[in-house]
């Protein structure tokens, strides 16, 4: 069972059980590949979604980058693609608010937390704790559809005439709510809404399956202080958003009663476009309030998968056990918790009570203590390592590198005294995408790379891995530390151009150096994306546990089957991270080898099992 | 017929990248280097960590020497002063931190590489350690708030009494701003009255709004060296006023006034002659997306001095709303386009020189 017998034979067999398996269950290719309830076949949809959506929201920034770092030029060869949203070889400034908007909610709603969790919770949480499947098939197959709609919803916006939502990702009313103020503010925001409404009910129904499963469905012997990292981390995010995403919901429908009913929940004394409206009583900051309550744990929706990715790639490829499992948890629990606590801070300068603005910069800057710990684990798991660099290893450990950078700026705008200055400026938009983007993208690339052999049964090729992770990381540093000069100078965000300004009138090489690091950056994710559909057809024959790992997804075959183990389940006896044990003859210990065969490695405290 | 022609070589090219992607496969099978373990590649990637972190670090180092000094914008406020500090002790706390942890990240990962027949050290876990990582950021993080909390607590207490009161309002897409005059009060608005001409909606009947006059729409004027209250509405959506040189940000809000004070210290022209640059003007600007022309909503704000201030309130105080207002009456039109053509001019974003 402990898949140490990595053979060229062993391979070919398994090829043939998955080939057989096939005939055994009778399923059509709708049923097996479409409407499909195996959380591996829906895992593998939410991941194709969340890559075109990526290539979309990458796109879209190309685009607004080319306007920020060429402000003079004229853009007439993007007319064939753009079409009426050049004028006269010049960007619609409304289109480009439109492409910041739907750059924000693609990347963080449809990539980073459906793409990402959708993915990894749903083909790692039963592979890894020893069940068949999900506990409800079904509603995690609804999960996928309802985001499928949202999808199409969404992307159907684009192509509207009036232009997508435009009001910035966080739809602020009452700009969100008025379409005589932007024409985004239109049938675009309608979409916007409705899309994103469908988009929590998915959401819902995966957060509610992966919670279930994790506690109701693991196999013999898997306590919770067994479980590995990113069972623990999937568990923790599903949580986050099941308290969180409802009230996105319900910020949502007021803002439809906003825009669609007269009610004034969110406006008041508003006179716009030669007219005033009869809106009074509502308040705009109640909606921020909402937002954020939902916004900030948001972020953690997107990172903390990731923190348990990155926390089992390096384990496996340092071959050491994670440095301080216990504390890792721990501090997982307590970013959870502190991530609902902590949204205010987005919100210093909105004009709410400034009292309020005090306590939650304690709160925030409480957050980085946990973070810093995660950090020194990680750090900690590194040393005296014997590491072996995949490229899943690679991005493993670019991404404490950005999550470093990136948090450390978070302590100073998390100082609601400094954030009077920074906030809304360039310096908001590096920080986050180093944190958020760029660490949560390289904590996907990494899980990409290091479980697409149990995915499709083949290796990704190494060498394409190692050329994409070098220019993504060289080129995501190029692009967002300079950023970070250009928001202490005070540049303000979503600005179409800075020349209208003397103070902002500078720079000027440096965002065009920002564009073409931009440029090429998201050019190396083609290498990527050549890579991955390349392999899933001809790469290498993977053999079941490439990566001579622990968890108990290796057990099963290279394509393990409906079901994910052909015989019984296998039963844990030990923790995930027995690397490098002192007396044993491998370098890994599985989890599901009793203690009775590994005598020569045990613990003083580990001998009562025997 | 370019296009094609463009299409066509990009086409070739993939073609030629991939035949050449093929080659190695076939190459590296062949040589049998395929299917090795732990290649010559584990080596290469452990180094490229070094270099990545001395060439890069490197970089950040030059370019942040070099763009220092487009990056500090010179403080024209007291709070300023404060905020700025803090700013920088924090960078250096976090940039400590910084390189500390990245010099770990980076050694480690070249030093603990793989090596054949190597063993890691099994090493799960160790409290002490722990406890030690989590007191000390926790210890730093509660010097950093306490210091915060003062000079928060400093910024958004309650302005004095003297203060200088001037209304800021957002409308999409400029600023315009109003003096209460001799009274000190502003008079009361209503977002019903507005019209073309009122455009802040000013009752006139009420008695606070007779002395009420308006800023330049071009620029408005400040004393150094006294408190000067902003107090900051919106008529239309939410818009943000950012005075980057004096560390001031507030949101203009919809049916919520807001409010921020700060004492300015530099007057226009002591920072035209210290910064160099005889046109230099402190520009207000829009921070919270607000609709097409966001990122045009800009005024000048003029620094005088008190006495200049003074004399220049004695003769903007003739023009009051009323009196503007009541002229332009519906039967005399001529005043109404005078109006207009001012709100022309606080729409384009020319800047009007002071002297």
């Amino acid at each position: 069972m402990s898949s140490t017998d990595i053979s060229l034979h062993k391979d070919v067999h398994s090829g043939h059980d998955d080939h057989h398996d096939d005939h055994d269950h009778d399923q059509s290719f709708i049923e097996k590949y479409i409407f499909s309830q195996d959380h591996k076949i829906i895992a593998k949809q939410f991941l194709f979604a969340g890559i075109f959506w990526a290539i979309i929201g990458g796109t879209m920034s190309s685009l607004f980058r080319l306007q920020l770092g060429f402000p003079e030029a004229t853009f007439t060869f993007l007319e064939p693609l753009l079409g009426k949203w050049v004028e006269g070889g010049k960007l619609n400034p409304e289109f480009y608010l439109a492409l910041v908007t739907m750059h924000g909610t693609i990347m963080v709603f449809f990539v980073l937390t459906a793409g990402l969790s959708g993915t990894f919770s749903n083909f790692l949480i039963p592979l890894q704790i020893g069940a068949r499947d999900m506990a409800s098939g079904f509603m995690n197959m609804l999960s996928f559809w309802f985001f499928f709609i949202a999808s199409v919803i969404m992307f159907y916006s684009i192509f509207l005439e009036t232009g997508p939502a435009a009001g910035g990702w966080t739809v602020y009313p009452p700009l969100s709510a008025l379409p005589q103020a932007i024409s985004g503010s239109g049938a675009g925001m309608t979409m916007w809404l409705v899309s994103m409404a469908l988009f929590i009910v998915s959401q819902l129904l995966g957060g509610v399956n992966y919670i279930t499963t994790v506690i109701n469905m693991r196999t013999r012997g898997l306590s919770m202080t067994k479980l590995p990292l990113t069972i623990w981390s999937f568990f923790l995010t599903a949580v986050l958003g099941l308290l969180a995403f409802p009230v996105l919901l319900s910020a949502a429908l007021l803002l439809i009663f906003d825009r669609s009913f007269g009610t004034s929940f969110f406006l008041s004394d508003i006179y716009v476009a030669g007219e005033a409206l009869t809106h009074t009583g509502g308040s705009p900051v109640l909606f921020q309030h909402l937002f954020w309550f939902l916004g900030h744990p948001e972020v953690y929706i997107v990172i903390l998968p990731t923190f348990g990715i990155v926390s089992e790639i390096i384990a496996t490829n340092a071959r050491k056990p994670i440095f301080g499992y216990r504390a890792m948890i721990g501090s997982m629990l307590g970013i959870a918790l502190l991530s609902f606590v902590v949204w205010a801070h987005h919100m210093f300068v909105s004009g709410m009570n400034p009292f309020l603005g005090s306590v939650f910069m304690f709160l925030t800057l409480i957050i980085a203590v946990p973070s810093a710990v995660k950090v020194f684990n990680w750090i900690a798991t590194l040393w005296r390592g014997n590491i072996n660099f995949t490229p899943a290893m690679l991005f493993s450990v670019a991404f404490v590198s950005l999550f470093i950078s990136g948090g450390v700026t978070g302590i100073i705008l998390g100082n609601s005294a400094l954030d009077i200055q920074l906030h809304d400026t360039y310096f908001v938009v590096a920080h986050f995408h180093l944190v958020m983007g760029s660490a949560a993208f390289f904590g996907m690339f990494a899980g990409v790379y290091h479980w697409f052999p149990k995915m499709f049964g083949r290796m990704m090729e190494e060498k394409l891995g190692y050329l994409h992770f070098w220019i993504t990381f060289i080129g995501v540093y190029l692009i967002f530390m300079p950023m970070h000069y250009i928001g202490i100078a005070g540049f303000p965000r979503r600005y179409y151009t800075w020349t209208g300004f003397d103070t902002f009138n500078k720079f000027m090489d440096m965002n065009t150096f920002i564009t073409v690091a931009a440029i090429i950056a998201f050019a190396a994710q083609f290498f990527f994306l050549f890579n991955f559909f390349y392999s899933i057809f001809r790469g290498r024959r993977a053999t079941e546990n490439p990566w001579k790992s622990n968890t108990l997804e290796w057990t099963t075959p290279v394509n393990p089957g409906h079901g994910n183990w052909p015989g019984p389940l296998p039963v844990v006896y030990r923790w995930p991270y027995d690397y490098s044990k002192p007396g044993a003859p491998e370098d890994f210990i599985p989890q599901n080898v009793p203690f009775s065969q590994t005598q020569s490695s045990n613990l003083p405290h580990e001998r009562d099992f025997e | 017929m370019i296009t094609i022609a463009v299409a066509l070589s990009i086409i070739l090219l993939l073609v030629i990248l991939y035949l050449l992607f093929r080659i190695q496969v076939l190459a590296s099978i062949f040589k049998g280097s395929y299917r090795a373990d732990i290649g010559k590649s584990n080596k290469v990637n452990a180094a490229l960590f070094i270099a990545f972190f001395l060439i890069m670090g490197g970089l950040f180092v030059w370019s942040f020497l070099d763009a220092q000094d487009d990056m500090i914008l010179p403080v024209a406020s007291e709070h300023g002063i404060a905020i700025d500090s803090m700013f920088w002790l924090t960078m250096a706390v976090i940039g400590f931190v910084f390189v500390l942890t990245h010099i770990l990240l980076f050694l480690y990962s070249y030093k603990y590489q793989h090596q054949e027949g190597k063993r890691a050290f099994y090493y799960p876990h160790n409290n002490k350690i722990e406890i030690i990582w989590t007191v000390i950021p926790a210890v730093v993080m509660a010097l950093l708030v306490f210091s915060g909390w003062k000079t928060w607590a400093k910024i958004t207490s309650p302005a004095p009494d003297n203060a200088v009161v001037v209304e800021v309002m957002g409308k999409q897409f400029n600023w315009l701003t109003r003096y209460p005059g001799a009274d000190n009060k502003l008079g009361l608005v209503k977002h019903t009255l507005i019209d073309a001409t009122n455009e802040f909606g000013l009752d006139l009947t009420d008695q606070n709004a007779q002395d009420d006059f308006a800023g330049e729409p071009s620029a408005f004027h400040v004393p150094k060296g006294v408190p000067v209250l902003l107090k900051i509405r919106s008529r239309d959506v939410i818009h943000s006023v950012f005075l980057p040189h004096f560390r001031v940000k507030m949101d203009a809000v919809p049916g919520m006034p807001t409010t921020f004070w700060f004492i300015p210290t530099k007057t226009t022209a002591e920072m035209q002659s210290e910064t160099g640059n005889a046109n230099f003007q402190y520009e207000l600007a829009c921070t919270e997306v607000c609709g097409r022309g966001h990122f045009a909503m800009k005024l000048n704000m003029i620094v005088d001095e008190p006495e200049e201030y003074q004399k220049w309130v004695e003769a903007q105080q003739k023009k009051t709303f009323v009196s503007q207002l009541q002229q332009g009456a519906p039967a005399d039109s001529t005043a109404a386009v005078a109006m207009n053509s001012t709100t022309d001019a606080a729409g384009a974003t020319t800047p009007a020189p002071k002297q």
